[in-house]
């Protein structure tokens, strides 16, 4: 079983480099966690007094404007960040999808590019050897795998990073927003393995603001404002508070088919399982 | 499903009696352990990052990492020649000395100088994907490791050639009075433990200066700026009976506190010595052994306190 815990958790960021009075004049901004200025070093609350629990099984939507928290929460669901203050526990394997850029390495080639991501994403050599060629065909890079990956353009390189990303079985799931950058043709196809990954994951974080992924993906949410749990609960429930109206009023007709719901789906179906 | 449950927040948490389970702290040895045991395990990860490291500092050359020897041969036998004539020894014996000296040096002077940076290079990795800080000090180690073994060829056709002089028992490494040597003789299987004793030192010292200096910036600084002082203090182009030599009456008098009180002899010497077959004095075992216990203990201990600061500090 997989799960995590995180209770009365605060993540305090040291800034080493700044000044703490041309902090201060900044403390006021909307924008971002709280400043705390008591000590020497300046601190940024990144995070207030997170209390939540995730269980086998969960797909939760993480809603917020920008300089939230989302990522950070995404770190410290993850254990990169460990909290400050509070505790956490993380049981099961996580694979973390922040930035796909991440582990690249410009000077190898992309199979080797697919080796590392594996390797760092807890596969062992001999299980990515397997995916090697599912990934081929899905990114439909043919023979650029050979090349060093400097010479492929952004769109390639993301295409790469997902195909790894995506071939691998996470127990635990955390996906930053940004997934995007590649021709929608592409698109189509990366979403159907997403939400296959998202179907083989024990649980799931995402943190995004398109509201038709997260209808797609996710059952429940958490609502962060700067750098605390404003709500949580149900994915409609949160969406719905958050955005001030109903995710569903304005969802595409194509995302609605795809969804398998009418637009004038009653509160409690269709997202439920 | 109730999907996300609000843990008892309101309850008055009881120390070591919560109802719900007291999560663990993220200072706790016990952290610091699993780090050290989930880094080791993950060894596929780091071997692949060392290499990787090696191919990409010599990549598009024809070469390769045979540059590694190459650079160690020419500098080891301009050295050897100089300072064999500087000091009048014989070149037979001096050239195996300094050799071995050098290839030693760069795993150590590595282990201080990319330990200190082991995290900080390390900064996005750290920051996007929760790994075990273990494996960015043994991608440290494995490739400093690697090195070793690369120069390890130049010590090979050194050996090949001069194995003559140094197999001679009673033979000096300077001419006049210099201290007569056991010569290469079975002892040189020392060198072996010798080698796992400088990779285990090698792993604390990473750790130990990679978590200090991602808080602290100035200690990579530091480093670098001792690190050729460190070189010139060091018995490594010159030896210690050059020393002794000059004040015969004495034996070098307090002159040889320069270099018993210098760490990185002691651990080049467990290892040079079995190799060129000098004598192998325990004393040299005895300082190793002692940094390796107290080394380990004090990286526990920041382990414990500051492991999971790294992420903030990079």
């Amino acid at each position: 079983m997989v799960s995590i815990d995180v209770r009365n958790a605060y993540v305090d960021f040291p800034i080493f480099d700044a000044k703490t009075r041309s902090l201060k004049k900044k403390v006021l901004g909307k924008v971002g966690g709280k400043i705390g200025t008591e000590s020497k070093v300046p601190i940024i609350e990144a995070l207030q007094d997170i209390t939540m629990s995730i269980r086998e099984g969960d797909r939760v939507g993480l809603v917020g404007h920008n300089g939230s928290g989302k990522s950070t929460l995404l770190r410290l669901l993850s254990g990169i960040y460990e909290p400050t203050r509070g505790s956490s526990r993380i049981v099961g394997r996580v694979a973390p999808v922040f930035d796909l850029g991440i582990g690249m390495d410009n000077e190898i080639s992309g199979y080797e590019n697919i080796m590392i991501r594996g390797l760092y994403l807890g596969m062992t050599r001999k299980q990515m050897q397997k995916r090697v060629d599912d990934i081929a065909e899905f990114t439909e890079l043919g023979n650029y795998l050979q090349m060093p990956l400097r010479a492929y353009s952004t769109g390639m390189r993301v295409r790469l990073a997902l195909g790894v990303v995506t071939s691998i079985n996470p127990e635990i799931l955390l996906l930053d927003e940004g997934i995007g950058a590649v021709d929608s043709a592409f698109m189509n196809k990366a979403r159907n393995r997403l939400v296959d990954l998202v179907k083989r994951s024990g649980a799931l974080v995402f943190a995004s603001h398109q509201d038709e992924l997260l209808l797609e993906l996710c059952t429940s949410a958490v609502w962060l404002d700067e750098g605390h749990v404003r709500q949580q609960g149900s994915l409609r429930e949160v969406l719905t508070a958050y955005k001030g109206k109903d995710p569903y009023e304005s969802i595409g007709a194509e995302a609605a088919k795809r969804l398998g719901i009418r637009s004038s789906t009653p509160v409690g179906s269709g997202y439920t399982s | 499903m109730h999907t996300i449950s609000t843990l008892t927040s309101d309850q008055p948490e009881e120390p070591g009696a919560v109802p719900s389970g007291r999560l663990p702290a993220s200072r706790s040895f016990r952290r610091a352990f699993d780090d050290l045991r989930a880094g080791v395990a993950a060894r596929e990860l780091w071997s692949h990052l060392g290499w990787q490291d090696i191919k990409q500092r010599y990549r598009r050359s024809v070469l390769g990492p045979l540059w590694i020897t190459i650079s160690m041969a020419v500098t080891a036998f301009a050295l050897g020649l100089l300072y064999s004539q500087l000091f009048q020894a014989d070149i037979a014996t001096f050239l195996p000395y300094i050799t071995v000296g050098l290839i030693t040096w760069h795993f150590l002077i590595g282990c201080l100088q990319e330990g200190s940076n082991a995290f900080i290079e390390n900064e996005d990795m750290i920051k996007h994907l929760p790994a075990p800080l273990t494996v960015y000090a043994l991608r440290t180690v494995w490739r400093l490791m690697i090195m070793f073994v690369h120069n390890l060829i130049v010590y090979a056709v050194i050996l090949a050639i001069f194995f003559p002089a140094l197999a001679q028992p009673g033979y000096t490494i300077i001419e006049e009075g210099g201290i007569p040597q056991p010569g290469l003789n079975v002892t040189a299987l020392m060198a072996f433990p010798a080698f796992g004793a400088l990779a285990l030192n090698g792993l604390w010292v990473v750790l130990l200066l990679g978590i200090t200096s991602t808080r602290f910036r100035d200690v990579p600084q530091v480093i670098a700026a001792i690190s050729s002082l460190l070189f010139f203090m060091t018995p490594i182009v010159w030896s210690i009976d050059i020393l002794a030599a000059k004040f015969p009456e004495t034996g070098g008098g307090w002159r040889q506190y320069l270099y018993e009180f210098n760490p990185v002899y002691h651990f080049l010497e467990i290892i040079r010595a079995p190799m060129i077959g000098n004598v192998q004095s325990l004393h040299h075992w005895f300082v190793v052994g002692g940094f390796t216990v107290v080394g380990w203990l004090l990286t526990i201990v920041v382990m414990r306190n500051y492991r999971s600061r790294v992420s903030y500090w990079v």
